[in-house]
């Protein structure tokens, strides 16, 4: 089975501050120990930080280039290439929003204007007291049910306003 | 009761929750068994009681029918409002043709002993038997073609792969299903997962491969949880790891998570993104069945490719083939979906046409009003009017009228549909989801937001349509897979069928990104 293959690029250790607390960097490190030897471990290690810190600091970078024998551009590359990746601390929680075509035709995109105006915030963004990021997404598997979103794990099909009116009360009541 | 996601989201977890309660307050003694979905969407949360005649549903209930339906007696399949009879025959499933999906909704996910009672595990048994090239040879003998979309035959990927000499060969199993309009590889590795299990399995025995992997959409949690879990049985139950049911032949398989990108779905992406990368498709040749996963020969199959094998071996090459029509042999799982009265699940041969999915399984539009366009095959697939709805589903009279079956799902449009912003989604989620490796791709897709802009806001139409027209053909001929190379079917026939929608100004819309 083939481990990352030995690379000509130098690897190079963080110099400046890093932004990271001390239970964040141990999480970081912790990570890399575990899976560094996974083949195409980048993906893997990337889902594990943002698992266990919510999202993936940019200081966590050169941590995870290190780890894996990667450059920094390689890592940043794939951090900003995937659309499920964060570098911004999300919310306490995470609202999928979806605007694909099966949602699309139950009235999603009004759903989303509705939940834009609601929330008072646009995609990528946190509401102000911290309880939810809204994210769009294109299609989570629900399309006879639609229009749907995913609140954390949670999926829910055939979502109205005041259904979702409903869903955010109970989040933003959540820890 | 089903544990699928589709159910949960409409709310079975508390239908099951009240029933539990309900029958401990009534001091009525229930077993809840949780199976996958019956497909039966519209139903969902569907409950099925278990009688002598056999299984009795109800559906759609949710928590507060629940005291009713004790009332009506359902726990010995009691009459009620929301009663449909035994399962079984209602119309919609009774019509069906499942041979993938033969168990899904029937047993609990998670049982070995339910998979092996509903004829689990023979096709890996036959496939113990019989030496490779055989079983590649059965494959490609059942004609089944790659139902993730592109429909090459299967059987030819494999026989490429068993040819090619390595020490290491891969299984991966494409499970990033992105397309708007499809749930069958969700619905199937949350209602079954041990057949794609057992099918990845006799993909290995079949190529020499030892090694597997399922790139899964990180979107499908429910998915996640049921494969792992099976992995895990199946591992401590000798079906995986170094020697398969003492055969002393050696395959075991992990599940990857994807990361948001639907151009992970194109193969050769996806094995750049489980090699750890961006990704980015890759230059055709070499073929990943000669260089694939980490430069070794891979077999590249969807979900529900690998998920159709074990029935292949256990019935016969013969069997499956006696399915279906022209070259499109065996069943393909049809996704009925979006503005749909009976959204669902519907296997069954190749050969139904798209009227009737959509008026005697579907019933029409689930607003009422009549239907105006389909889009069949995700978002890379065209939009048809209703004088296309006679259409076969067949991979080749799709390909008749510039349309394509993809993976088989159906999105049904009413007539409030504004055909001009379907197309100019079309280019936006290209936008969006370009990998940025060719430029037609990358660049056209942004211009052709801008130039259906403005076309709708009518400044010379005619010189942006015939520009639009013109970069499609761009699209279509120079990129380098079928994201870029297919966003024109969508486009071009929004504004072939559907052009008065591109000649009134556009409604403000708040542009989402």
């Amino acid at each position: 089975m083939p481990t990352n293959p030995p690379r000509r690029v130098i690897a190079i250790k963080p110099e400046r501050p890093s932004t990271l607390d001390a239970p964040q960097r141990a999480a970081i490190e912790g990570v890399c120990a575990r899976l560094q030897a996974t083949p195409g471990a980048l993906l893997p290690v990337l889902h594990a930080v943002q698992d266990a810190l919510g999202f993936v600091p940019k200081d966590a970078v050169p941590l995870v280039a290190h780890a894996l024998n990667l450059s920094l551009a390689e890592v940043h590359g794939v951090l900003s290439f995937y659309h499920w990746f964060r570098s911004r601390e999300p919310g306490r929680h995470l609202m999928h929003l979806c605007r694909a075509e099966a949602c699309q035709s139950v009235g999603a995109v009004q759903l989303e204007a509705y939940a834009k105006r609601n929330l008072g915030i646009g995609f990528h963004d946190t509401t102000a007291d911290g309880a939810i990021t809204l994210e769009p997404v294109y299609c989570l598997g629900n399309c006879a049910l639609g229009p749907s979103l995913m609140i954390d794990d949670e999926l829910h099909g055939r979502v109205t306003t005041r259904r979702f009116d409903e869903l955010v009360a109970r989040a933003k009541a959540s820890p | 009761m089903p544990c699928d996601a589709a159910a949960l989201s409409v709310g079975a977890g508390e239908t099951a929750a009240a029933i539990l309660a309900e029958a401990a307050r009534r001091h009525v003694e229930v077993e809840l068994k949780r199976n996958g979905s019956r497909g039966l969407l519209w139903l969902e949360p569907l409950v099925e009681v278990a009688t002598d005649r056999g299984r009795v549903a109800y559906g759609p209930v949710h928590a507060a029918d629940v005291p009713g339906l004790f009332d009506a007696g359902f726990t010995d399949g009691g009459a009620h409002a929301l009663a449909h009879g035994l399962t079984a025959e209602i119309p919609y499933l009774r019509s069906q043709e499942r041979l993938t999906f033969a168990r899904v909704g029937l047993i609990d996910p998670q049982s070995l002993d339910d998979y092996r009672e509903y004829g689990g595990f023979r096709g890996l048994g036959a496939a113990l038997s019989m030496p490779p090239a055989a079983i590649v040879e059965c494959l490609t003998e059942s004609g089944l073609r790659g139902r993730g979309g592109a429909a090459f035959p299967a059987g030819i990927k494999w026989k490429t792969v068993l040819a090619t000499p390595a020490a290491q060969k891969y299984i991966v199993c494409n499970a990033d299903e992105g397309d708007s309009g499809t749930y069958s590889d969700r619905m199937l590795m949350e209602g079954d997962p041990f057949v794609l299990i057992e099918g990845m399995i006799i993909a290995g025995l079949a190529t020499g491969a030892t090694r597997g992997y399922i790139y899964l959409r990180c979107e499908y949690p429910h998915a996640r949880r049921a494969l792992q879990a099976a992995i895990a049985t199946c591992q401590a139950s000798g079906y995986l790891g170094a020697d398969i049911l003492g055969s002393g032949r050696a395959f075991d398989l992990e599940v990857r998570l994807g990361a948001g990108a639907y151009i992970c779905g194109e193969e050769t992406s996806l094995l750049e993104s489980l090699e750890g990368r961006r990704g980015q498709v890759r230059f055709k040749p070499p073929l990943p069945a000669v260089a694939g996963l980490f430069g070794q020969p891979t077999v590249i199959n969807n979900v529900i490719t690998l998920a159709s094998v074990p029935i292949i071996l256990d019935r016969g090459a013969a069997h499956y083939r006696g399915f279906g029509m022209g070259r499109s042999r065996g069943t393909l799982p049809i996704q009925l979906t979006g503005n749909i009265r009976q959204g669902g699940l519907i296997e069954k041969a190749f050969g139904l046409t798209l009227r009737e999915l959509i008026y005697d399984y579907g019933g029409g539009t689930l607003s009422g009003r009549p239907v105006r366009a389909v889009q069949v095959g995700g978002p890379l697939g065209a939009y048809l009017p209703e004088s296309q709805f006679d259409t076969p589903l067949d991979y080749e009279a799709f390909a008749q009228i510039k349309g394509m079956l993809g993976h088989g799902g159906i999105v049904v449009f009413d007539d409030s549909v504004d055909m001009a912003a379907q197309a100019r989604y079309a280019m936006e989620f290209c936008a969006i989801e370009s990998c940025g490796k060719c430029t037609p791709c990358r660049i056209g897709s942004t211009r052709g937001v801008e130039v259906i802009d403005r076309l709708l806001a009518g400044e010379q139409a005619a010189k942006q349509e015939a520009l639009l027209r013109d970069l499609c053909e761009t699209l279509t001929h120079g990129s380098l897979c079928a994201l870029g190379g297919l966003t024109p079917y969508p486009v071009l026939s929004a504004l072939d069928h559907f052009a008065e929608d591109f000649h009134k100004p556009l409604p403000a819309r708040a542009r989402a990104e």
